[in-house]
């Protein structure tokens, strides 16, 4: 895979690219980076989980959404929504590359299931407060880590790049559970769509609203920000004249085809739901 | 995972439509309804390759005594040929006019 | 029975563990109010399953039922962990889903349904893969947003429990109802000493994973609301208990300062013991 070079991760990288140096967010861990910058013609909020390997929770030190990230990010996105709860609603952007979330018995004693909830349920409320939430996935967005952080946005933007990955399990554990080669599960993703890590396939799911190609996802040079900070503005401007609900998910052609039986369950469901 | 089908002539009015058992491990879910014609129809997905005469064995003996127009929907998770006809039974008691 | 029972014996109970998901449907409904949605007969099964030589269930492993509970409107899913272990894949997760956002709809309209989630799910279903893990997301998006207007109550009552993406869901619920019997955390204990190694979990220790993340535990520490004992009246009463103590003036996912708090109190390279959290967090009634 790609990046294992650079001593910045991909989150870390695209985070510094689209915002600069100011406007820094103090308050959080580490591994978590929440910087408010421009964005077109106004500030949004962008937030980053990255590698911290001096955590003080060892099992989320490589870019994992643990127990300190989740809260976090919760408290980021929800200072946000209490700031301008009188005014404008600033875009919220989650950069996305998380890799799982923290596996330990210590993250579940404490409830990491709670934690993730609570960074989810912020991100919802942003949504459904009326902030553009806008998820741009630069490496991978793995399981419970993406569903804590991007999964509730009202767009999804992906980098058109073999290192962006998004899957409900890393290859090499699906692999172990499974019984099966990490090469035998890259093959069954090309029989079965849902399957798939790539994120081509991914947005066959109907679940990307733009894919991103032409930039270099490690290390994004000329253009190449100004590129993705473009389709960002468009996706703002999007989210802020749709609904603040996730249906986008099921209209388009892509998600007609693909999540037909989404499409379907929601057509007899609403048929039933009043009858006799 | 095969699909298997089978027919068998049937005289007796299926009375309504039953719905058995989960797809769980030794466990099959059965959907029977009328079938709408003289005819009982079994169609089975299952786990478990290489059966089909096991499974002729079964249905053989229910619709030796069972004559009802049925259709008979089984996915089966690897069930006992004993838990089969025990499900099976259930589905036509529960179907009873 | 010709001798005198000695020893006082509890009042016979039905155990709600072990019925099946439907059967678990109908005990906490209203009696003799049961109309089920998307029923087997409507042969809404998953379309990815068969296809990786895996037999379906017709209605996907989650049943879906209209009634009343106390008289009021309501619905309540269930999901059937003895199908692929209660895992979530498309179809299962867009009923629970939408069946939420349809409950939102009918507050819109003044019509007051209740939902109940009963939650046994091992979480995404891994031949469903990212199918499984978007649903999951429109789940945790429709709690959300159906919270305000009506309480959310989530039941984990036991044999599978409740994790991964699903664990989240049940986090996101208004009230949360759990047995002795019961886990809820993200992770299975058995992924965790897989991704970690056995000094990090030893997933065969029963004891260990149950004072961890077992239903006694989640109340005591204040991440249950309810627990109650493996029986279909006990089961049916917290959950209409939760519905009259309406919605809590603040959810658990909204108190993030305190939780913060709590956090930076831990050291984890020498976290607490589950009995000394119970102390810190607290809701030790001393049942």
């Amino acid at each position: 895979m790609s990046g294992s070079s650079s001593s910045a991760s991909r989150g870390a990288t695209w985070l510094a690219a689209l915002t600069g140096a100011d406007g820094a967010v103090q308050g959080g861990p580490a591994s978590v980076r929440v910087v408010d910058a421009p964005l077109g013609d106004e500030r949004a909020r962008f937030l980053a989980v990255v590698p911290d390997p001096g955590s003080r929770f060892p099992r989320a030190r490589s870019g994992e959404v643990g127990l300190a990230e989740a809260w976090a990010l919760a408290r980021h996105v929800r200072e946000a929504i209490a700031a301008d709860a009188d005014g404008a609603r600033r875009p919220l952007v989650a950069i996305v590359d998380v890799t799982s979330q923290a596996y330990g018995r210590c993250e579940e004693l404490l409830g990491i299931h709670l934690a993730c909830a609570a960074a989810v349920d912020a991100y919802a409320t942003a949504r459904l407060s009326g902030h553009p939430v806008v998820a741009l996935l630069v490496g991978s967005a793995m399981s419970g880590a993406f569903l804590a952080h991007g999964y509730q946005a009202n767009r999804i933007v992906a980098l058109d790049d073999p290192g962006v990955l998004v899957h409900a399990m890393g290859k090499s554990s699906a692999a172990r559970v499974t019984r099966r080669s990490v090469a035998e599960v890259e093959a069954l993703g090309e029989k079965i769509l849902p399957m798939a890590y790539d994120v081509r396939a991914f947005a066959r799911l109907g679940l990307v609203d733009e894919l991103v190609g032409g930039v270099n996802a490690d290390a994004p040079i000329g253009d190449d920000a100004a590129r993705v900070r473009r389709s960002l503005v468009a996706a703002v401007a999007s989210a802020r004249s749709g609904a603040r609900h996730l249906g986008c998910r099921l209209t388009s052609a892509a998600a007609r085809e693909t999540r037909a039986a989404s499409i379907e369950v929601r057509r007899r469901l609403v048929e039933q739901w009043s009858g006799a | 995972m095969e699909t298997l089908e089978f027919r068998y002539p049937a005289r007796d009015p299926v009375g309504r439509r039953a719905h058995v058992g989960v797809v769980g491990s030794g466990d099959l879910e059965v959907l029977l309804e009328p079938s709408g014609d003289g005819e009982a129809r079994v169609r089975i997905r299952t786990t478990v390759d290489g059966y089909g005469q096991v499974w002729r064995n079964v249905l053989d003996r229910l619709f030796s005594r069972y004559h009802g127009a049925a259709a008979i929907e089984v996915n089966d998770f690897g069930a006992t040929p004993g838990m089969v006809l025990l499900r099976l039974e259930q589905a036509i008691e529960e179907s009873a006019p | 029975m010709s001798a005198p029972v000695t020893e006082p014996r509890p009042l016979a109970r039905e155990s709600f563990i072990e019925l099946t998901a439907r059967e678990r449907v109908r005990a906490v409904l209203d009696a003799g109010r049961f109309r089920e949605l998307l029923s087997p007969f409507d042969r809404l099964h998953s379309p990815w399953l068969e296809r990786q030589g895996v037999v379906p269930q017709e209605d996907d492993g989650v049943v879906l039922a209209r009634g009343r509970i106390d008289g009021e409107p309501a619905v309540v899913a269930a999901v059937e962990s003895a199908f692929q272990g209660g895992s979530i894949g498309e179809v299962a997760g867009t009923k629970i889903a939408c069946a939420l956002e349809l409950v939102a709809r009918d507050h819109a309209r003044g019509v007051p349904t209740r939902p109940v989630l009963l939650l046994e799910t091992g979480g995404v279903r891994l031949q469903e893969a990212n199918l499984g893990l978007a649903v999951i997301a429109e789940i945790h998006a429709a709690i959300v947003a159906l919270r305000p207007r009506v309480p959310v109550v989530g039941v984990v009552a036991g044999m599978v429990g409740c994790f991964g993406g699903m664990s989240l869901a049940a986090a996101l619920c208004s009230h949360l109802v759990m047995t002795r019997q019961a886990r809820l955390g993200m992770n299975g204990p058995e992924v965790i000493e897989q991704e970690a190694g056995l000094d990090e979990l030893d997933a065969s220790d029963r004891r260990l994973v149950w004072s961890l993340v077992g239903g006694e535990q989640r109340h005591a520490t204040g991440l249950a609301d309810a627990l109650v004992e493996d029986d279909v009246a006990a089961v049916a009463a917290a959950v209409r208990a939760a519905f009259r103590s309406g919605r809590p003036a603040r959810h658990r996912t909204e108190q993030v300062e305190l939780f913060l708090d709590r956090l930076a109190a831990i050291d984890p390279a020498g976290p607490p013991e589950p009995a000394a959290l119970r102390q810190a967090w607290g809701n030790e009634e001393g049942a």
